[in-house]
């Protein structure tokens, strides 16, 4: 076959979407133009993206050789399994966050909309440059760069709590990535010589198990995305954001970004075999284990819509943490599942929050009784997501609970396969309620009225119907996936 | 040619000293710019010729006159100083073409003589750097500091005369603790030659140590308060934010890195300094970094907040010196340069912000970004530098000292390098939140980006600190084989 070389592939995933800020900035005045510019951006770099993946899944890992900064500071990039999930999941599930973003923004009339698409644009480029990235400085790079680009986003509505929860958002971000990542970043550097993804470990006899251990803890608070409590924080501050932030927030890119380099550290630096129960590494899986539990206990005492799905976000995140910290076979290919399955099923529920928002203006879970009859399509969407969240059958996120409770039987750590049960019942609990109640509990209006269906604008209600459809797809087409994460070292 | 050729390195100083004699001597505000641009651009072409031909064949002896040292003059270029030289012209080179704008509105017609007291300051920065003469240092730190009274002086806020008249005391005082110090070494060794020095201060005897260490004490403390080492800044602030524009932005960006040069050449050439210096530097630098970072939180002139920030960004500096290992030195004069197009960055928007506003106070500057997109563009990349966010210059300098702190096995030093960045993320996020994310104050609405005179060294610095990030084949490479020579140096 003769198409586009890999390397020229992986240059226009990476120059494509700030191409697209471009063209979207020039295009702010003509609103329609603007938004076409978003959507063209948005199919070019799933096409790239989909070209790319099909010389991956045949075990290419295509590179492309950047600039090298400094010695030991290279901007280069390279493919590999993980990053190309992560590619895939984010550029396509940002399509549809894309054409909900102009169905929500238009209903609502938002402000400063160019400045919105901007920096859509900017920071889906960098989480593309996060995914591809070769080495940790040019990951750190654009893990910045995502901090960064996100801000204008979070703090949209620019009302001094969106100032506060911005500023929080940022100072936490930027604060553990500087004081913990980047000095993990220099030990690692200064222990090694060097900061290249390769298999197996850069660290192996260069460094005392405790050191190992610290190291580690540098690593996973540093890389505050993942949300790992206690630097969880940001993520319930941040939804003050639109809607469709909040989706990116939770499902597209951010916190994706995190849990992935987390993985992407666990598997590449460390090496799966220098964690494991009863290693420097074992202490990630109590910690992970506990902001696995407390997330969803926190969950289930919110009211706030929002805020119920933000403390959902935590404790699913820690599920991938739980993945890389056992670090066996069937953990790490459940770790990288559950990025897919989780960021399908959670973008679903967002969309549905933001459309009851949209067509309803209703935040408050109490509020929502009844509401199911008005809005079916979405309640429905939103039932189907939140079976996915569970972990139940015929929904994707049956899979990567599965192949985590085998990773944890393989690890020997009986307990894990015990929290992770016992937190799928909290999810069923702090989610099955809101469906329930809202197809089979009287509404609060008076009864005299006729029901009318009004739903989202449908901008808003196609993109929830498909990624909800996704999340059923993902049963029963996990297989592709598995197979690209046996590529991963040490998955299996 | 070739004659000329060896004459470089007096042309380096001759052509801004007789430029400086002909710009006094002229009326018109125009023909004065004009004269101080073509020289402030022929500049950086002969650094950058003497640069490379230190690169290449080893250090540069010029002896002046003809007298061959140590009893005449040498001018002496390494690539320590041959760096330092292109970093002080280029500075002048690009910033140059700003002048004229900036000055008409600050100082009003009539200030041909601005350009005559700036020529003379930029002799004394490049005889300083040039020079391996102790005592000529002495003269060419005099004549740039003279100068730089005069300059601060001529601020047209009525309390520049202040901060000038402040500087000129402390000035006098630290030029006055370098000379003793400078006296103490020429009693024990003979020489004003710092090669010579070198070599017989090595030599020396150790009973005479206590001497040495004296006339240690008194050059760091003079050279200090030259360069601002905390607590020694007190006057930086004053002077920074009171001078005109154009004359902070570029004082900023080469004063005190030539005080800093001056101060690595003694201390690694000329004295090879103990483990007490290196803990005492080691602890002022830390205490400078975050002090003068948190003082500037709470600043709103946001020209006093730049000057406090660069105290903190020299606390970087000196701290890469202390560390006095490969990657602490090479991150120390890294970011010699990479804070001079930082922060030359920031005085120079912060200039066209004060001819469009009238004002640097924070509230006036609401809403500021939409107004001026490409002044504030550069205003925010330069931020991110200060921040040291990866892709900035910044980074990178703060990525050596990092290394070099682990290297020392100082992994403390190493969080506390990085953290202190943290305060500067508060001070530097307070400006653009307001800039960016406010409503435009009164004074913003009416204000546009500056004419394209400003613009272009505004536009130029805040790329440069960028590509200084991306690519450091030009700066971090030399700063490494610089460390090399004075690591090797030292006794």
């Amino acid at each position: 076959m003769t198409g586009p070389s890999p390397e020229l592939l992986v240059l226009l995933a990476l120059a494509i979407p700030f191409a697209g800020a471009l063209a979207v900035a020039a295009l702010g005045r003509w609103p329609n133009l603007r938004e076409a510019a978003t959507l063209v951006t948005g199919a070019a770099l799933f096409a790239v993206v989909l070209t790319l993946s099909a010389a991956v899944f045949g075990g290419a890992r295509p590179e492309l050789a950047g600039l090298a900064v400094a010695p030991g500071l290279a901007l280069a990039f390279e493919v590999e399994p993980l990053g190309m999930l992560f590619a895939l999941v984010a550029s396509g599930l940002w399509i549809l966050n894309s054409i909900y973003s102009i169905g929500y923004m238009r209903a609502h009339d938002e402000p400063r909309q160019t400045t919105f698409y901007v920096c859509f644009a900017l920071a889906i480029g960098s989480t593309i440059g996060i995914a591809f990235a070769q080495n940790l400085f040019a990951l750190f790079l654009f893990y910045e760069a995502l901090t960064l680009s996100t801000f204008p986003l979070v703090t949209h509505k620019q009302s001094p709590e969106a100032m506060r929860s911005g500023r929080l958002y940022l100072l936490l971000l930027l604060g553990t990535s500087m004081v913990l990542f980047l000095p993990a970043i220099a030990i690692t550097w200064a222990l090694s010589g060097t900061l290249d993804f390769t298999a197996g470990s850069l660290l192996a006899g260069k460094a005392s198990p405790l050191v190992i251990g610290a190291l580690l803890g540098l690593y996973v608070f540093g890389i505050g995305k993942a949300a790992v409590m206690p630097v969880h924080f940001w993520l319930p501050a941040a939804m003050v954001a639109p809607t469709p932030v909040s989706a990116f927030l939770h499902a597209v890119a951010v916190v994706k970004a995190g849990v992935f380099s987390i993985l992407k550290v666990v598997v590449y630096v460390f090496g799966p075999d220098a964690l494991r129960i009863g290693s420097a590494g074992e202490w990630l899986v109590w910690v992970a284990c506990a902001s696995l539990l407390l997330g969803s206990l926190i969950a289930l005492r919110q009211d706030n819509l929002k805020a119920r799905l933000a403390y959902s976000t935590v404790s699913q995140l820690a599920y991938v943490v739980v993945g890389a910290a056992l670090a066996t076979p069937a953990a790490l290919t459940g770790a990288g599942l559950q990025i897919a399955t989780h960021a399908a099923a959670k973008i679903t529920l967002f969309f549905c929050a933001g459309a009851i928002y949209v067509a309803a203006h209703k935040t408050q879970v109490s509020e929502l009784d009844g509401i199911g009859r008005r809005m079916p399509i979405t309640m429905t969407a939103f039932f189907v997501g939140s079976l996915s969240i569970i972990g139940l059958p015929p929904l994707g996120g049956l899979w990567s609970k599965w192949m985590l409770g085998v990773g944890a039987m393989q690890a020997d750590a009986g307990w894990v396969l015990g929290v992770l049960m016992v937190s799928s019942l909290l999810s069923a609990a702090y989610l099955l309620p809101i469906p329930v109640r809202a197809f089979f509990a009287p509404s609060p209006e008076p009864p005299s009225e006729p029901v009318r269906i009004q739903e989202a604008p449908l901008p808003c209600l196609l993109a929830l119907t498909v990624t909800a459809i996704l999340s059923i797809l993902l049963f029963f087409q996990a297989e592709p996936i598995a197979a690209l994460l046996r590529g991963v070292p040490g998955a299996g | 040619m070739t004659v000329l050729a060896a004459q470089l390195p007096a042309l380096l100083i001759v052509l801004p000293l007789i430029a400086a004699a002909l710009v006094a001597l002229v009326r018109s505000d125009r023909v004065a710019f004009a004269i101080t641009l073509a020289v402030s651009l022929v500049l950086p072409v002969i650094a950058a010729l003497l640069l490379h031909r230190a690169l290449v064949a080893g250090p540069i002896s010029y002896q002046l006159g003809g007298w061959s040292p140590p009893w005449g003059i040498e001018y002496r270029i390494d690539v320590l100083n041959g760096f330092v030289l292109m970093l002080v012209s280029a500075v002048a080179a690009v910033a140059a073409p700003y002048a004229r704008r900036s000055l008409a509105a600050e100082l009003g017609d009539g200030h041909a003589t601005f350009y005559a007291i700036y020529l003379l300051c930029l002799t004394g920065l490049l005889g300083v750097t040039i020079t391996g003469d102790a005592f000529n240092v002495f003269v060419f730190l005099e004549i740039s500091s003279l100068a730089t009274y005069a300059l601060i002086a001529m601020g047209r806020h009525r309390r520049a005369a202040l901060a000038a008249f402040q500087y000129l005391i402390v000035g006098t005082i630290g030029a006055t603790f370098y000379v003793i110090g400078v006296g103490f070494l020429y009693l024990l060794t003979g020489t004003l030659n710092l090669a010579d020095m070198a070599q017989r201060l090595a030599a020396l005897p150790d009973e005479q140590s206590r001497a040495v260490l004296t006339a240690t004490a008194f050059i760091t403390v003079g050279v200090s308060l030259k360069l601002a080492l905390f607590p020694l800044h007190f006057w930086l602030p004053k002077a920074y934010t009171y001078a005109p524009s154009w004359a902070a932005a570029f004082l900023s960006a080469t004063a005190t890195k030539v005080a800093i040069y001056l101060l690595v050449r003694f201390f690694f050439t000329v004295l090879g300094v103990d483990v007490v210096f290196d803990r005492v530097l080691l602890a002022l630098s830390l205490a400078g970094m975050f002090i003068a970072s948190v003082i500037a939180i709470y600043e709103s002139n946001i020209k006093r907040m730049m000057a406090y920030s660069s105290i903190a960004q020299i606390g970087y500096i000196t701290l890469g010196m202390a560390l006095s290992n490969k990657a602490g030195l090479t991150g120390a004069l890294v970011h010699l340069l990479n804070h001079a197009v930082t922060k030359g960055t920031l005085f120079l928007a912060l200039g066209a912000v004060a001819l469009r506003l009238g004002s640097v106070k924070l509230q006036d500057l609401a809403g500021l970004g939409r107004r001026m997109p490409l002044t504030m563009g550069a205003f925010s990349v330069a931020a991110f530098g200060i921040i040291g966010t990866p892709g900035t210059a910044g980074f990178i300098s703060k990525w050596y000292l990092a290394t070099g702190a682990l290297e020392a096995g100082e992994a403390t030093l190493a969080f506390l390098i990085v953290a202190s960045s943290l305060v500067s993320v508060i001070y530097m996020g307070r400006v653009l939140e307001v800039t960016w994310f406010r409503p435009p104050s009164p004074l913003a609405l009416q204000a546009k980006d500056p004419p394209l005179s400003m613009l272009g060294p505004i536009v130029i610095f805040a790329a440069a600190s960028v590509y200084l990030g991306l690519d450091t084949r030009g700066s971090a490479s030399i700063a490494s084989l610089a460390a090399d020579q004075l690591l090797g140096a030292r006794p």
